[in-house]
Parts: structure tokens; sequence; C-alpha cells
């Protein structure tokens, strides 16, 4: 923590709240036919409903109607008896019928909470409100250097992303969580994306958009009554950004208040580069949406027997399969966090199916390649390194054909794509030398190269055997098993121990 | 034998199955028609020559090769600017859609197509249907076949004028407020209201979707039924379209017997500022209905006093969020952007230059009505008073199995009279708002010509939903009646064109 | 019953995405006065204890199944457009962040 930091979180008490837009992953959009696919050539996923075209009308998708109940369920939410669908009227050239389908005062499911862990702690964090709406197409902005609003001459719109089902779903204000505040946020969206991918329901990547989150964050005078003016962060694209979002606002607004300013209420956009916030749009005058029921779509009424044949659907949530796997694999509170931070649980879970020892599987996906992860970027689990593999290093190195250092550099070349655990060493030569016959050759080279050292050894100063595994290691690449080099050097100088 | 453009569409559709009449040529007289007619009349925007002619052969290969031809099979019909239509313009009397052609056809086109009925073109209507007169169209008024300095009726105006001045035997309008049901009144003719949710609207370019209704126009209540028909039933592409059996008109056209019906008059829709001439007739066809066996009675129905302003709030505030689609950004007009204007400066400026003045009005007053602040003593409250008129409409249904009014207060009044007084437009509504707002079927036949004036006269029959096929007992009994009692149809009496 | 200025029209007419002119304003000013004056007494009516409709159809849970349909070609959906680049629709610069 900064001293900035510090002196923000002396003076006042972060609030934070989340609104996170989860693209369902339907086949069909929301209101129509039209395929979901990602990243298809421009205006080739349209119909006159999802274009607004005069005439055309909506007409509700089944799954996103379930998804959106199983994700209520799965937040602990209660599922409304009766609803409907809103208009949200406001003009902008993304939005092909200047409304946006959603919902107003009659959200699908209402009141749940999602607990999560930060620093061994559990935070409920609870949730107001999921609702089902539709999303917006897509604008390029041209002529600009940054591709952003500012300075662009013209944009460009495509709707293939239009009416794509869309759910929001909003927390309530977060109090209470002082310094910790970024941490429980960045918790609570990656609790909220393992929920969601447990549901199948999304493939939320927060890079290609399936999982958008909004920060907003209001700083209270220490003891205040009243709470602060908020403020609303857009473009937060991944967990980090999240975390980094909440801490930028909680100093800026501290900055903000402590030189006797007024927080504006307004919209802000991160930059990922800077982990800072600038001002967008001012909210001061908030817009009037003029709400009102959609008079093309009919009520939702789940019944009953219907919501509990979800619920009957839900799979073990991620929250509850961590607790019994850390209880499996005894491993700390925080170990876990760990793991689930670094998105590598699925694969740990998957490698100590294969019959490794929990220790070394948790050992080898949050160490080495939590490393090659991260070096590249990447998420453990879209590393192209399969749980099989990393089963039959472990294998090999408890036959001893491999030792700890060589394995390495085999994870290293079945990640560049060379093949699998056992065509790399092969091709590559890596297995170690267990041969007595070839360690003899080098034994012989190093007690050669320092007489000084074998003589000790004759002498029964065992200890010197040391530098002699390490210039037989030298000599061998590694590739010798050095507890075998030093019997034999021992046994070649006639001594022992 | 009768000229080709005086038969009913039953008659037509029989000499065309027969043989003795081709589609080609009952489709090229009435296109002849409209070629000497329309000039003064203006009831059409677009003629299909080439796509009308083309149905019509297809009908006569169908005959030729011996296939079933349905009891529409190569009738024309005339159909309202506001329905979709693949390919061909669709302007809704809007400057702001000038030249746009649909990318598919609604789904009344469809069954019209399916049912072998050709399109003649498209007719004229007040801009996006809101207007009594069609004088609010942005290419000019339409005129009153009886008259032709007299408003045909609106919105569907082009509609009406064109079956009751023979260019098309059939036509299809749309009903919001009465603008099926006060055309066919002021011109003659039979007009249908189905109950809401019996007619797809995919496809009907909104203007105010819980009320909007696509319905029937013909000479005669048989051939309405028969359009009704070929119209009505499921659609999933409308999520407010009823999933139920089509009620039988057609049967109920031709049984026509209302001995023991129970029809009430409804007290609050006759009155101060209704016309002598209509007052007189309304009462004599009253009468006639006693006279016919039916047990006449009054009821009242108090809250139908506050139907007009629940309408003029529902409907502008409907409006206002369905027309923010034209926006100049995918379609239609684009006025003003010379490089440096922004979107919202271009669409600020297409919209004041591409909707007329009727239609800017309604717009700001559905954004005021559901602004923060206003949604409850505006919106909410109308919104109340349609469940009361629906408790209304229930407990009088309760005594009677119809209920019947004038369909409108006065005789076409002349173009111009009323074009700067929005309110006294809007009391052409006064008698068929009712209906839309609880969603009812209603029809309007003609019952006389008015002394005073010589002019057409409605009689407003009002069934509860789903019960469609009573509006077509009721009708064909008085038609019936009323056409021994003259010796022809009243639209006979029209002057010559 | 508050009355309604030309400010108020003016506003209105930004929230709706209407350029008018002075002209305008001024007119709509006192026929939107008019008009929302005969239809404001549908509060008169508008109790508490009574629902409001947002339907006259008596529908819930009308939905379709998880499966695509025929989409419209490229070529079809900007088929309309006042103006288009690389496929996508072009619109003037836009002012508003969102």
């Amino acid at each position: 923590m900064s001293t900035a930091y510090e002196e923000a979180l002396a003076r006042f008490e972060p609030v934070f709240g989340l609104e996170t837009h989860v693209e369902l992953g339907t086949v069909s959009k929301m209101f129509c036919g039209c395929s979901t696919t990602f990243g298809a050539a421009p205006n080739t996923h349209t119909c006159p409903t999802c274009l607004g075209l005069p005439g055309s009308l909506p007409v509700t998708n089944a799954v996103a109607i379930e998804s959106t109940i199983r994700i209520g369920l799965a937040l602990h939410c209660t599922i409304a008896s009766w609803c409907r669908f809103a208009r949200k009227n406001y003009f902008y050239p993304d939005m092909p019928k200047n409304f946006q389908i959603s919902q107003y005062d009659e959200p699908l499911c209402v009141e749940g909470y999602l607990d999560v862990e930060v620093e061994g702690e559990v935070v409920r964090v609870e949730i107001e409100r999921v609702h089902l709406e539709e999303d917006t197409g897509k604008s390029l902005h041209v002529g600009g250097s940054t591709g952003r609003i500012h300075g662009a001459t013209h944009s460009l719109v495509d709707y293939n992303r239009a009416g794509i089902p869309l759910v929001e779903i909003v927390t309530k204000p977060v109090p209470g969580t002082g310094a910790l505040a970024p941490e429980v946020a960045r918790a609570y969206v990656t609790e909220l994306r393992e929920t969601l991918r447990a549901l199948n329901v999304s493939d939320v990547r927060m890079e290609e958009g399936s999982l958008r989150c909004d920060v907003n964050l209001s700083l209270n005078a220490i003891g205040a009554a009243e709470w602060g003016t908020r403020s609303e962060t857009k473009n937060v694209n991944s967990l980090r950004s999240v975390e980094r979002a909440v801490r930028s606002e909680i100093e800026r607004q501290a900055d903000v208040l402590s030189s006797g300013g007024r927080v504006k209420q307004e919209t802000r956009h991160f930059h990922e580069d800077s982990g800072l916030t600038t001002s967008g749009r001012s909210k001061e005058q908030a817009e009037d949406y003029r709400y009102f029921p959609e008079p093309d779509l009919v009520p939702i009424a789940p019944p009953a027997e219907w919501v509990e044949e979800l619920r009957a659907t839900l799979p073990e949530l991620p929250f509850d399969r961590r607790r019994r796997l850390r209880d499996e694999w005894a491993i700390s509170v925080l170990e876990m966090q760990a793991a689930l931070n670094a998105g590598a649980v699925g694969s740990i879970e998957a490698t100590v199916a294969l019959g490794v020892p929990a220790r070394d599987a948790y050992k080898w996906w949050m160490g080495e390649l939590a490393r090659q992860a991260n070096e590249r970027s990447v998420e453990v689990s879209e590393l192209p390194v399969t749980p099989e593999q990393v089963a039959r290093i472990v294998a090999l190195i408890a036959e001893g054909k491999v030792n700890d250092k060589l394995a390495r550099q085999v994870l290293d070349l079945v990640i560049a794509g060379e093949g699998s655990p056992d065509e790399v060493i092969a091709a590559h030569g890596l297995a170690v030398v267990s041969d007595d016959g070839a360690l003899g050759a080098a034994i012989d080279e190093a007690i050669a190269a320092d007489p000084d050292a074998a003589q000790k050894v004759r002498d029964g100063k065992v200890a010197a055997a040391g530098a002699l595994v390490g210039a037989v290691m030298k000599l061998t690449r590694g590739q010798a098993d050095a507890a075998r080099v030093r019997e034999l050097v021992l046994e070649k100088l006639g001594a022992s121990g | 034998m009768t000229e080709l453009t005086r038969l009913s569409a039953a008659q037509a559709a029989a000499l065309i199955a027969s043989g003795e009449v081709s589609a080609v040529e009952l489709t090229t007289a009435h296109l002849d028609r409209i070629g000497a007619v329309d000039g003064s009349l203006h009831a059409f925007l677009h003629v299909d020559t080439e796509g009308a002619l083309a149905a019509a052969a297809a009908v006569d290969a169908k005959r030729a090769a011996g296939q079933h031809l349905g009891p529409l099979a190569g009738v024309p019909l005339a159909l309202k600017d506001v329905l979709t239509m693949e390919g061909v313009p669709t302007t809704c009397g809007s400057k702001i859609l000038e030249g746009w052609r649909p990318p598919y056809d609604s789904t009344v086109v469809r069954k019209l197509r399916e049912a072998d009925v050709v399109i003649l073109g498209k007719t004229n209507m007040d801009e996006f249907a809101m207007g009594s007169s069609t004088e609010n169209s942005a290419y000019g008024v339409t005129h009153n076949p009886w008259d032709l300095d007299r408003i045909p009726g609106g919105s569907s105006g082009g509609s009406s004028a064109a079956v009751a001045s023979y260019e098309a035997p059939l036509a299809i309008g749309t009903d919001t407020g009465g603008s099926i049901r006060q055309p066919a009144a002021v011109t003659g003719i039979v007009g249908v209201k189905p109950t809401y949710g019996g007619v797809s609207r995919y496809g009907l370019i909104a203007f105010s979707s819980s009320l909007d209704q696509a319905g029937p126009f013909a000479r005669n209540v048989y051939d309405a039924a028969l359009l009704h028909a070929a119209i009505a039933g499921h659609d999933p592409m409308d999520s407010t379209s009823i999933d139920a059996p089509v009620p039988d008109v057609v049967a109920a056209a031709l049984q026509a017997d209302i001995r023991g019906l129970r029809i009430g008059v409804v007290r609050e829709l006759n009155g101060e500022g209704y016309d002598n001439g209509v007052r007189q007739r309304f009462s004599e066809a009253v009468a006639l209905l006693g006279e016919l066996g039916a047990s006449v009675g009054e009821v009242s129905c108090p809250h139908f006093d506050y139907a007009m302003p629940a309408y003029y709030l529902i409907a502008p505030s409907e409006c206002s969020s369905n027309l923010a689609r034209f926006d100049a950004m995918r379609y239609g007009l684009r006025i003003g952007d010379d490089g440096t204007r922004s979107a919202e400066e271009v669409m600020a400026i297409t919209r004041a230059a591409g909707f007329g003045a009727e239609v800017k009005r309604r717009i700001m007053i559905g954004t005021y009505a559901l602004s923060s602040g206003y949604y409850d003593a505006y919106y909410g409250s109308a919104q109340k008073v349609r469940t009361l008129i629906t408790r209304d409409f229930t407990a009088a249904f309760e005594q009677f199995d119809v209920l019947i009014s004038p369909t409108t207060p006065t005789t076409a009044f002349r173009i111009g009279e009323r074009t700067d007084d929005p309110l006294k437009m809007y009391l052409a509504d006064l008698d068929t708002i009712p209906s839309n707002l609880a969603g009812n079927a209603s029809m309007s036949v003609p019952c006389g010509l008015s002394p005073d004036d010589g002019l057409p006269v409605g009689l407003q029959v009002m069934a509860p939903a789903m019960a469609d096929d009573r509006l077509y007992r009721v009708g064909a009994a008085l038609e019936a009646a009323l056409n021994e009692r003259r010796g022809h149809l009243l639209l006979e009496e029209a002057p010559a064109l | 019953m508050p009355s309604i200025t030309r400010a108020d029209v003016a506003h209105l007419a930004r929230l709706s995405r209407l350029a008018l002119s002075d002209d305008e304003l001024d007119q709509m000013a006192g026929q939107l006065e008019v008009i929302i004056s005969s239809v404001a007494r549908v509060s008169e009516v508008a109790d508490a204890d009574v629902p409001p409709t947002s339907h006259s159809v008596p529908l819930t849970n009308v939905f379709r199944p998880d499966e695509l349909r025929p989409c419209l070609t490229p070529e079809a959906a900007l088929a309309g457009a006042p103006a288009t680049e690389d496929q996508r629709f072009r619109v003037p610069r836009i002012l508003d962040e969102e």
C-alpha cells in the first residue's frame, strides 16, 4: 500500500458497488434467432428484429430466462413470481431502436448474496438484483488518434452484438471493507466468474467482453452518517483492473475531498496503462430514461415447479467446492485463494483425479506453471499443457527418470508445442543419466580435475564430496541423479557415508 | 356481366375459380380503374403493377394446373402503407421513410400471398397512423369518393377510399383509435378492428403497440369475413398474438340471424356534438335491429368519458418510443450531414424535417407523459383508466352480447376544416377508442345516408375479445335488412367518379 | 397543473431529438398546453387501488426455443443505409460517451 492509500484510509471509509454484465452463451439472441458467435464479419448476424427495422417485434429466448433464473438461484436470490420487461429510452447509434429492452422496477431475481474469501476471512457481498436485457451493437470510432470518441470524424457501427442476451447483476453497496476494498471487489468478480462458469451459462471472458464490470465507489468520512457521492468507472476489463480501479478511485476521491473539493457524480473511464481513471460523461443531470412496461412482450411468470426444477440443475457452487477440495487436498485457505486467483483450481483438480498427490499437483500448477502463465500473460488453465502431461511428469520424477530441474525443462518444451513429455525427453536427451558406467566416466573426470577434494574424501572428510558431485552434475548437464553420484563418488574413493 | 370492378370479392373469386374470368383480366381491370380515378382520389401512394400482374398470372397458372384455389384467390387488394412488403416502397405516409424498401414481408402480407390475394399497391394514410382524416400524410390528402372536397377518414383513408371507389374490392387498414372503423363509416363501407392479438403485428410499423391492430375493409360483411379469416391467427413472431383458433367469422356472416341476441346501446357514446343526421340514422338502425328479433336495451359505461384522454396519453407515449428508431442512422431520410455535424445533430435535424406537425406533437406529448415526475399522473393514470374501461365492458357484456353506437359523431367533414384544431380532430375517435383500450373486437357497418348532407353514416358493433364472430352476425343481419329496404347496397348511391 | 413553457418544450424536443424551429417551439407550447390540460383529468379516476393495464391480452410466458433462424445478408441489412463503410453503417461523429 502506498502512503497516499494509507492516508486515504485513515480519513475515509470506502463503499463500493459492482454492476456486472454477463453475455449469456445462448445459441441465438435474446429476442430473435440470429447467431451469437463472437468474431463474425460485421453485420452478418442481423435480422429485422435485432436491427430494429420498422415493424419488427421481439420474442423472448426461453433459455435466456432459464439461465437468468439459475444465476439468481446460485446467488441465493428470490425469483419473481411475475415480472415484465421495460423499455429504457435513450438515443445512441449502437442501439437500433433507440430504446433498450431491459427490466426496471420488476427484475427477475432480487435479494441474494455471494460469499467471497479474502485473506482467510469470508465477506458476504449482498446482491440487490439480477435482470435480463439486450446488448447493443458495437461502434468503431474513426479518425481520432486513440480510436476513442474524442477526435473521431465518424463512426462505423456493427449490429452483430445487438440483441445478445445480457444479464445484469448489481450488488448492494459494500461498506466495511476498509483497506481491503480493492481485494474484496476483485474477489467478488472472481467468485462470480467461477460461479457463472460452473453454471455453464456464459464463457465469461473479460477480454472478449462476455463479462463486463462497472465499478462504483464513494468515500464516507469516517463516522459520518451520510454516504459520499459516488462515481462510476467503466472499461474495467480484467480482474486486476477491478482491483486497481477501486484503489485508484479511493486515492483520487480522497485527494479531492482532502483538498476541500467535491466529488462529482460522474462516469469515469479506466485506463489499463496508467491504472488511473479519467472523467467521462457527467452524471450530474441523470438521464431520464422514461421507463415503461414493454408493450410488445407479455409478462414472465415462472411457475414455482419450474423454478424448483431449475434449482435441481445447479451444480456444486465454486465456494462450496473449494471448501471441499481444501479439506481433501489439505491446503490452507490462503493457498486455495492463490489457486483461485490464478485460475488453477480446475487444473489441479483434474491432475489429482489422475492419481497425482495433491501437494505435488498444487506445487507444479502453482509453482512452475503459474510462473510460465504469468510470463505469457495468460491464465494457468490457458497454457497448452494438460493435467495428463503434468501427471506424467510427476510419475517420471517418482520413477527417477527425471529430476526437478529436468522436469522444468521438459515442461518448457511441452508448452512450446514440441510434444508430450516422453517425446520431448527422448528428442532432447533429457533423461536422468542413471547408467553407472556413463556416470563412472564423469566421476573419474571430476576426481582427476579436483585431486584435493578427492584426497579429503579419502581422508574421511565426506563433506568434500559435495564439490565432486557438483562437478559431475555440471559435466552431465544436470542429468545425473545427484544422490546416486554421491554414492558412487564415495564408493570410488573408498569412503562411506 | 357486371363490370369486373363492381364484383364483390366472393363473386370475383368464384368467377376465377370457375375459369370464367382470369385473374390477370380482373387485376388489369382494377389497375385500369386506378388509372382512371386515382388522379382525383389519391388513394394510392404506390401501385405495384408488375408485382400484381405477376401474382395474378401465378393464380391463373395454378388454376390451369388444377391446383386448389382458396376462397380469395386472385382477388385484388389495397394495402395500407404501414405494413411491410419485401422490396416494395413503404412510407407510412411520412417523408422520413421516403424510398425505403423493407427486406421482409409482414405476416399479414405473407398470409395474403399464401391466400393468393393480389396486392395492387400501397395506400395513403395519416403519417404513422396518427390522424382521422389522412390530411396528415406527407404525400397529400386522399379524397372521399362521395365528395372530393371531403376527407375519407383516417388514418386508413387511402384503403377505405380505394374500396369505396371500386379500385379494389378489398383492403387492409390498421386501427389504433378507430382508424379502420371511422374511414369505413364516412365512406360507406365495412371496416373491422379484430380482437387485439387476433391478427399478427409482425411487420406492422408500430404507432401504439398495445392498441394497433390490422383489419379488413370490404364493401359487404361477407367479403370482410373472408378477408378477416385469411389474415387472422396466431403468429410465433408476435408475442402478443393470441394462440387460439380464430372465431368462425365466415360462418357467422352467413348465419346473420340475430333473433334473441341481446344488444346494448351505450349511453355515453351519443349526444352532444353528434350530427343530427348521424343520430337519426343510428336510431333507425337500432329500431331495425329490434324488428329483426334482437332484444335491444341501453347500458351505461361511465368511464368511457375518460377514454379519449387516456388514449391521447397512452398512444403518444408508446409512439414517442416506437418512433425513436427513425434517426437517420440505418435507413430512411438523412439530412444535415455535412461532415462537421455530430450524429446527435443530424438525428435532430432529420427528425424535425422528416416528421410532420401531428407526429411531432404526439412525440412530445408522449415524452412528457413518460417523464420522471409525470409518469404517475399521466401515463400511469391512463393505464388505470384502461382497467376501468375494460371493467365497464365486462359488466356490460354480462347483460348484452354486443354493444352498439354510432361509429363516429359526424359524417365526412371538409378537407381543411379541422386541421388547425388538433383537439377537434381527435373528437372523431370518441366512439371507437374504448374498444382499442380494452382490446375488444369492433366493426363499422353502413347504416344509411345522412338526411342532412347525403353522406354515409356508420353503426359500430362491439363484441367481447375473441367473439369477433358476433360482429359479423349482427353486421350481416343489419346489412341484409337495409339492402332489402333500399333494394341495393348503400354504396351504389355514391356519385360516379 | 403545471403549465408548459417554451423552455419545457425545448427540453422535450431535446429529449426526443427534434430540432424544432423557434416558430415551432412557440406554436407547440400553446398546443401542448391545451392537449395536456384536456388529458390531465385521467388522474381524477385513477385511484390507488385500480391496477394499471399494460396488456389487454392476458398472456404470460410467451417464449421461443433457443434456435437459429435465417438472418439477413449483410447486403440486405445495409440496403437502406444512408452511408456505409467496410460493411458497417457509417454514422456522423458521436458526441456522447457510452
